[in-house]
């Protein structure tokens, strides 16, 4: 495809040495600023602390003592935090598609009365930035009106915030406008029921929509850290972000380190998986927010 | 948004078979059809309510209540012991007269100012550069989108370290160089710019890739007929480039400023708000007032003011969103 560059220019020899000039300056440039940091964490969980006090610092460790990680894990119990933390993302995930895809389904298929002003009413929270919202959410996740429960430091003060999407909410109510009514029709003169017809003819027609959801919602609670910060304060409650930052003053520098890379990987590793997935989702997300 | 979908189906099922249009049923099949749809009219609805039940409990809960209430509050003396009374712009008149107040909204106004500055053009040319090249394309746009990925509490401790006067990676670079030491977040003067660093390095991969996504849908034979009319590379730029991708500059411009003005993270990992309030931001003195001085209604003024001016971006963004849609 042609781009700003003209492929002609590229042949020369002029053109080709300057494209080659600009890939290895690119290539270079982006390692050190987006790698490197991440192998100087790295191995610089494997210094002792004497070592990371030196000056100058040393490039590559000077004993792979790997036995700090097991520190970071026992001292920070990174175990309990990690456990909390993938009960906080599944169940906010599984909340939802669950809450999510059957509000846009009826939306979208059913068309209650009063549909649209429900799904304006949805919409209408995008505009509001969710940090101006922090004080009376919190408030209202400490009692909630009418019933009159304390949700902090329950996994519930997480799912059923993180359910409340109205951007999922429109990316999938978007797809299921796009479902031929005809398929759903034909279903319907078969006499299935609405549920029916969304398990078994729009759930598997709408799985990559799905999938850009699943991973962002699990993302974003994982990532997440004021709300979690806020709602469950109790240290044996508390999501892996907000675990470390709280302990983080009483830890020697180097176990401290290898815990911000065991919180770094499964974050990480999730992006090698579905790195696809992700930035699908985000050019999704940018434009039609 | 497309008709009703169950306008023409409002026919008896049995007689799909006949191939008549509704309205040649004749007029004796007219009563009993109305009673007829309306029954199925309802039925459709307690379906498709239940259906919704679990969305509308989740966001009148957590989205539209907290709206009323962010309200209440900030026109309320609440303690939660006692019946909360409406106290007019009392805690409005609290926060405005706290020193911190001031220093709190232009720091925040600089910090969305320098975000712009450093980290607005450049995903843009980082984007554009990318575009050109035909190597190393996946390992380039998977490097840039590594720090996206780190949870931003990971990514703000290890820039903490990273700040360290003493041993600290930056400093060390700085020697390298032979450059003098910087205090980074110690000192008054750099670190507001410490912490848009920071949060510049968390998420520059982001506008990089929807600024390469959007380049990507620039046809070709633009930049062709732009060339055969002598346009230079920088011409083709400004000429082609810019004009074609407009509208997701602007949106991203409005969703950074957005996204920025509600800093909070950065300054309450790595400075607490200081040295001298340097660092304090709207949101950050927000969460102060609530959980550290009690004052619910302090904290809830000082949201309602930044949503007022966040809701001004975002109602522009909305704006702009809808015609790039179009």
């Amino acid at each position: 495809m042609r781009t700003l560059v003209s492929p002609l220019a590229l042949r020369t020899p002029r053109g080709r040495l300057i494209y080659w000039a600009t890939l290895s300056m690119v290539v270079i440039g982006f390692t050190i600023a987006f790698v490197f940091p991440l192998y100087w964490m790295v191995t610089g969980a494997l210094k002792s602390p004497d070592e990371l006090a030196q000056i100058p610092p040393s490039f590559f460790p000077k004993r792979f003592d790997f036995g700090v990680y097991g520190d970071a894990w026992e001292q920070l119990q990174l175990g309990v935090f990690l456990k909390n933390t993938v009960q906080y993302a599944g169940g906010a995930w599984l909340f939802t598609l669950a809450v999510d895809v059957t509000a846009a389904y009826a939306l979208s298929k059913l068309r209650p009365w009063f549909g649209k002003l429900i799904l304006g009413a949805m919409l209408a929270t995008l505009m509001i930035p969710p940090m101006v919202l922090l004080l009376p959410t919190y408030l209202t996740a400490k009692d909630l009106p009418i019933v009159h429960l304390d949700l902090l430091n329950t996994p519930w003060a997480i799912w059923l915030p993180a359910a409340a999407n109205g951007f999922f909410v429109f990316l999938l109510k978007r797809f299921f406008d796009s479902i031929p009514r005809e398929l759903l029709e034909a279903a319907e003169i078969d006499g299935a029921s609405p549920a029916r017809i969304l398990w078994s003819i729009v759930l598997p027609v709408s799985r990559p929509i799905l999938g850009v959801v699943s991973i962002l919602s699990v993302v974003t609670v994982w990532k997440d850290f004021v709300w979690p910060l806020l709602v469950l304060p109790e240290t044996d409650k508390m999501s892996i972000s907000v675990g470390i930052a709280s302990l983080s003053a009483q830890m020697p520098q180097n176990v401290l380190i290898a815990s911000l890379v065991i919180a770094s990987l499964p974050t990480i590793l999730v992006f090698f998986v579905f790195q696809r997935g992700i930035m699908a989702g985000l050019t999704a997300g940018s434009l039609k927010g | 948004m497309r008709r009703p979908r169950f306008a023409g189906s409002a026919r008896p099922r049995g007689k799909r078979g006949d191939g008549v249009p509704g309205p040649a049923a004749g007029p004796g099949a007219a009563g009993p059809d109305q009673a007829g749809a309306l029954r199925r009219a309802v039925g459709r609805n307690l379906t498709a309510y239940g259906f919704l039940c679990g969305a509308l409990v989740c966001f009148a809960l957590f989205s539209w209540y907290p709206m009323v209430r962010e309200v209440v509050l900030s026109f309320q003396e609440n303690n939660f012991v006692d019946a909360p009374t409406w106290v007019g712009f009392d805690n409005f008149r609290t926060v405005i007269e706290d020193p911190a107040f001031r220093s709190a909204w232009i720091n925040t106004a600089a910090f969305s100012g320098l975000a712009l500055v450093i980290g607005y053009a450049v995903p843009f040319v980082l984007a554009v550069v990318l575009n050109e090249l035909r190597h190393a394309k996946a390992y380039l746009r998977f490097v840039v989108y590594l720090p996206v990925m780190l949870p931003p509490a990971v990514a703000v401790l290890l820039f903490r370290w990273f700040y360290d006067p003493g041993a600290g990676l930056f400093n060390q670079v700085l020697d390298v160089f032979h450059l003098p030491p910087l205090s980074w977040l110690d000192s008054t003067s750099t670190a507001l710019v410490s912490l848009v660093l920071v949060s510049t390095w968390m998420n520059l991969g982001t506008g990089t890739l929807i600024y390469l996504a959007a380049l990507h849908s620039i046809p070709g034979d633009l930049y062709e007929s732009a060339e055969l009319d002598g346009a230079g590379l920088l011409r083709r730029v400004w000429h082609v480039t810019i004009p074609q991708t407009k509208l997701i500059l602007l949106v991203m411009l409005l969703l950074q400023i957005v996204a920025t003005m509600q800093v909070f993270i950065e300054p309450y990992l790595l400075t607490g708000g200081g040295p001298e309030n340097a660092t304090v931001t709207v949101a950050y003195l927000m969460y102060q007032y609530a959980f550290n001085f009690g004052d619910f209604g302090g904290g809830g003024a000082l949201g309602l003011m930044l949503m007022v001016v966040l809701m001004v971006f975002s109602a522009i963004y909305l704006r702009v969103s809808r015609e790039a849609e179009r």
